[in-house]
């Protein structure tokens, strides 16, 4: 990957990040935390990946994404709202009265937005509903779902992959964020989950292991996943919740709390000190 | 007996019968013998698509292939579809309000010998919770085809519930209409509102108090979401008590729902006929609805009992 395209992917990834600070500060709630920890996949897929129009946002033909952990909403948002599916100020009105930017992803009221999720689980199996579907319609368009770590505790997850396996979907390709924190505490603490790649390749994924916050891994693994024929693609995605703002890295607390205004404002600062790098 | 058909049957031949006319995939979770979705899986193999034993990723799957455009049904025992899977019907299905049917099969206690973890009776209260579901309860095969292709020609959510044991025909020579209730027999005295399975056994009571001098009318409601509130109101109004009768829990059901019409609009006597909020047990069919009360008899029992509260 040249240079230029790693430097604008990053200042998408953190346009993102400022978003999902923006949107969560307004707010008052919300989730940071797991939300800037898969800004750098969401800045590939919408901007390098996937076959997305705003002009048109229910085009048969488009690729899907579902965001399975649907609580990390103002990450896909804030995509979506550079990509131009709806004005970035709106990305303020985030869970408040009167919104379209409700709490958890909302497929009839948000442009965009390919699938409702909030409650985990239950968007990687929609994500194998609509890649069956495409297989069925016999199009050509690719499903891509974000799974969390924490999220993977869910039986219906490893349900869904054995569906997805089994019909030979290789027209999904899973992205597990595995950024090693959930509300509780660690996720290896709380119920430990991991190790993720055996389980997955035993639930017959082809799995890909990558640096989630590295644009020339992020390519690799979407390219091999496309490449892969006869099965679906588990990437896990090996990340750092609260990328991006320093004092939120790797802290547990901001899995679900909003930044404060002297948070705001150094999480601000940090971020435009980002994009002016 | 040859002309009871269990409404799974109908259910499944529906769904083979439907097959060219409108464009649908069916799932199924390890049943499609007893759900008879198996009759579609062998005409159309390539339609159909076994889930395994894991009703809320079948859910969730009809939802995502509704969200991209392809009509899905997804059954199982009522337990499972309505019950176990609940939460991904509610947030999945029902939230985006996406067009997916359930076709829940074994519903109610006529289950028979499986016993009480595979008796359904709960999932028209949990389904009528929530926002946008059509719930339809056939009373017999004819109506069960009916309302299946009406779930095919109406976009939306739907659950359906087909029962295991076989029931006669009752509803023949009439016209289904969604959401639209079936007056099958005329009376002043009390109304006999009836669904499912307890349909026959309400024509049966009527035919007993008949024979007293009680002239009661029998309304058939299919669609129990959303539900008829102009027939059961007028229904009131004319012959001023009602009995409901329910393969059911009394709570949240036919019972309730009419309840609550009744209760906001023209206040009458009023009695159900269901499950006393019990759980069921197992053994043959016959018994266990006369153990539970849900037989002409009792359905007669409490008719004469609201025409003496009037």
């Amino acid at each position: 990957m040249e240079q230029t395209k790693i430097k604008e992917l990053s200042q998408i990834a953190t346009k993102i990040r400022i978003g999902v600070i923006e949107s969560t500060h307004a707010a008052g709630a919300g989730h940071p935390g797991g939300s800037l920890s898969i800004a750098d996949i969401m800045a590939y897929l919408y901007f390098e990946e996937m076959n997305v129009n705003p002009a048109d946002p229910k085009n048969d033909d488009r690729d899907r994404f579902v965001l399975s952990k649907g609580h990390t909403a103002p990450a896909l948002y804030s995509a979506l709202a550079l990509k131009g599916f709806f004005p970035f100020e709106e990305l303020k009105t985030l869970r408040q009265h009167d919104s379209r930017l409700q709490g958890h992803p909302d497929m009839k009221g948000i442009p965009g937005v390919d699938m409702t999720t909030g409650s985990l689980g239950l968007g990687i199996s929609a994500a194998c509903g609509m890649a069956l579907a495409g297989k069925l319609n016999k199009k050509d368009f690719r499903v891509y779902a974000i799974l969390g770590d924490g999220e993977s505790e869910e039986g219906q997850v490893w349900e869904a992959s054995m569906f997805a396996n089994h019909y030979g979907l290789d027209n999904l390709c899973v992205i597990l964020d595995y950024n090693k924190l959930q509300i509780d505490g660690p996720v290896a603490d709380v119920i430990g989950p991991a190790p993720f790649e055996p389980k997955l390749e035993a639930f017959g994924y082809n799995v890909i292991t990558i640096d989630g916050h590295n644009f020339e891994e992020i390519e690799a693994a979407f390219k091999a996943a496309r490449e892969c024929k006869g099965r679906p693609t588990a990437i896990v995605a090996n990340t750092v919740k609260g990328k991006g703002v320093s004092f939120m890295e790797n802290k547990v607390n901001w899995h679900g709390a909003a930044p404060k205004d002297p948070e705001y404002a150094i999480a601000m600062e940090e971020l435009n000190a980002q994009i002016g790098g | 007996m040859a002309d009871k058909i269990a409404t799974r049957e109908a259910y499944g031949s529906a769904l083979v019968e439907f097959a060219d006319k409108y464009d649908y995939v069916v799932l199924d979770a390890d049943l499609a013998e007893a759900t008879k979705t198996i009759k579609f899986k062998k005409a159309y193999p390539d339609r159909f698509f076994d889930c395994g034993i894991a009703e809320g990723n079948m859910i969730s799957v009809a939802a995502g292939l509704a969200a991209a455009g392809k009509m899905a049904f997804a059954s199982s025992f009522a337990m499972f579809a309505a019950g176990r899977a609940f939460e991904q019907v509610r947030n999945s299905v029902g939230y985006p309000h996406l067009n997916v049917k359930i076709g829940a099969t074994h519903a109610g206690i006529t289950v028979g010998e499986d016993g009480a973890t595979h008796q359904c009776l709960e999932d028209i209260a949990l389904m009528r919770t929530i926002p946008g579901m059509t719930i339809i309860n056939p009373a017999d095969a004819v109506e069960a085809r009916a309302a299946v292709e009406a779930s095919m020609q109406t976009y939306g959510p739907f659950y359906m519930r087909f029962g295991r044991y076989a029931c006669p025909i009752v509803t023949e020579g009439y016209k289904f209409e969604l959401g639209k209730g079936m007056m099958l027999r005329d009376g002043k005295d009390v109304t006999i509102v009836a669904t499912g399975y307890m349909v026959h056994l309400a024509l049966e009571a009527a035919e007993a108090l008949a024979a007293e001098g009680i002239d009661a009318r029998v309304v058939n409601i299919h669609t129990i979401k959303p539900l008829d509130a102009e027939i059961i109101i007028k229904a009131a109004k004319e012959t001023g008590a009602i009995v409901t009768a329910e393969e059911h829990n009394i709570i949240g059901g036919l019972g309730a729902a009419v309840a609550e019409v009744v209760c906001e609009n023209c206040p009458v006597p009023m009695l159900r006929v269901g499950v006393e909020d019990k759980f069921g047990k197992s053994g043959k069919v016959q018994p266990i609805l006369e153990e539970y009360g849900l037989t002409a008899q009792n359905i007669a029992d409490k008719a004469r009992k609201a025409v003496k509260m009037k």
